[in-house]
């Protein structure tokens, strides 16, 4: 009885604590600023903005949001060349802005961006202006006949444009080619990096530990394991590619579930950087592309056939039918990519809404009042959200490594 | 897209999963009804048809929201 009142109220302290700790980077960062006496001399909160700066990749990795670990910056400039260096040069502060320009280059919330006004020195490092809310401000500018919100870099009186890092999509998200390509270690790189690194470890021991004792019953992290490998392997691998064949994709299925399920995990801890690795289309559209390249490379004649000449149908139809299988070729990878990245973008969007209520209800720290009952709303719709958000990141790994398993399967199908 | 065409296109989607899944899951707990010793699959497939219609959805609302500008 007793320990179940402490675990109940040791559950509700750690909710209440870990939202009231991102309300407390906030308050202390106002009373930082002393032009506090009315309620927003401070810059209003911005619900959609920190959603969306808390859901991308950054140069940076923040943790608890205090501590800044710095990462490899690798930049490429087709008119200057190369750059390495630690984005520590930046001298990172709040919401992620760097108060020191390093080679023509600046930290806005969290993204390099770069500065390409002739005025600005292009080598070394420069102190940027302190306008007393950071070296940056927004301004509206005339875009096409249409204002847009612009950020602006404060150096020396003078308010330079930035420049932000080459994209590949074409326009399609509002990027396209600009002066520099980004190619550092992000937080989503690290991160993937180091569970890639933990996955190898965990299942390296795993496997050691069956070969010294085989034929025993698993124990330790085995235990956990084992139940989930199984599940892959009897409902999801031998159904779908069948029992002759499926020994050669298994690897791939296991690599691409528990990939795919660490890193959901990962994002959901909340103090981690709150890194959003697979909610990140870039790294869907790869794993949705090594799917792709899989069920092609593997495809028998059986496969090809049915794509461009199905049989059983009449014969004006085949043409039709095979430009419509061969716009499924794309669009099935394409839709594994979107599901997952959208999925898991939606929960975490969700997740920062809700912290986002106490923000709104205390009016950026001015209304003490507000502040409590928004953390009083806020916390338990949040606990709800992430439960919710851990089923997600199950349901999801698992739906990705099914659909994977059924483009396989109906790629090495045998004619019967 | 203008704001307002986006909204209410993300509008309908979210009408349109709301629909699937509350489908899915109506015909899920009939299915249960009739034979409760299948609950466990029938589960296990009503989650995995959730997450499917869910992906519809959600690739409207990611194309409307995100991309199409």
């Amino acid at each position: 009885m007793i320990s179940r009142l402490l675990t109940a109220l040791f559950i509700i302290c750690f909710s209440v604590s870990s939202s009231i700790a991102q309300a407390e980077h906030d308050h202390s960062h106002d009373h930082n600023h002393g032009d506090h006496a009315h309620g927003d001399a401070h810059a209003p909160y911005d619900p959609a903005g920190t959603a969306i700066h808390h859901i991308s990749d950054g140069n940076v990795y923040t943790i608890l949001e205090a501590i800044h670990v710095p990462l490899p910056m690798i930049l490429y400039a087709p008119d200057k060349g190369w750059d390495f260096f630690l984005s520590n040069k930046f001298d990172v502060g709040h919401h992620e802005n760097g108060a020191k320009a390093y080679n023509g280059y600046v930290l806005y919330h969290g993204s390099v961006h770069r500065v390409m006004d002739a005025s600005f020195p292009n080598q070394g490092m420069v102190n940027l202006d302190d306008t007393g809310h950071g070296a940056f401000v927004k301004d509206s500018v005339e875009v096409n006949g249409k204002k847009v919100e612009k950020t602006f870099v404060m150096y020396q009186g003078n308010k330079l444009a930035l420049d932000e890092r080459s994209t590949l999509d074409g326009g399609l998200l509002g990027g396209g080619i600009t002066s520099f390509y980004d190619l550092s270690i992000t937080k989503n790189v690290l991160s993937m990096i180091i569970v890639a690194l933990f996955l190898l470890w965990i299942f390296i021991k795993m496997a050691n530990a069956y070969k010294a004792r085989p034929d025993r019953a698993p124990n330790g992290v085995q235990g956990f394991l084992e139940p989930l490998f199984l599940f892959i392997r009897d409902e999801v691998a031998i159904p779908f590619i069948g029992k002759y064949k499926y020994k050669k994709f298994l690897p791939l299925l296991m690599a691409i579930f528990f990939f795919i399920l660490t890193l959901n995990l990962f994002g959901q801890i909340p103090f981690f950087g709150s890194v959003n690795v697979t909610g990140n289309l870039a790294v869907t559209m790869v794993l949705a592309l090594v799917v792709f390249f899989v069920v092609n490379f593997s495809g028998n004649a059986h496969y090809w056939g049915h794509i461009f000449w199905m049989p059983g149908v009449p014969t004006f139809v085949k043409p039709i039918l095979a430009a419509v299988e061969v716009l499924g070729l794309f669009i099935k990878p394409l839709t594994l990519m979107l599901r997952l990245a959208g999925n898991i973008s939606a929960g975490h969007i969700a997740i920062l809404s809700f912290v986002g209520l106490i923000f709104i209800f205390g009016e950026s720290g001015a209304n003490l009042q507000g502040s409590i009952t928004g953390t009083f709303m806020s916390v338990p719709l949040s606990m709800f959200m992430m439960a919710l958000e851990l089923l997600v990141a199950f349901v999801q790994a698992f739906v990705f490594t099914l659909l994977t398993a059924a483009f396989i399967g109906s790629a090495v199908e045998e004619h019967h | 897209m203008t704001g307002t065409l986006a909204a209410l296109g993300v509008g309908l989607a979210v009408i349109g999963a709301g629909v699937g899944i509350g489908m899915v899951g109506g015909k899920a707990m009939d299915a249960i009804a009739r034979q409760p010793e299948a609950s466990g699959d029938i589960r296990s497939a009503m989650i995995i048809m959730g997450a499917l219609v869910e992906g519809a959805a959600l690739i409207a609302i990611i194309l409307l929201g995100f991309i199409i500008k």
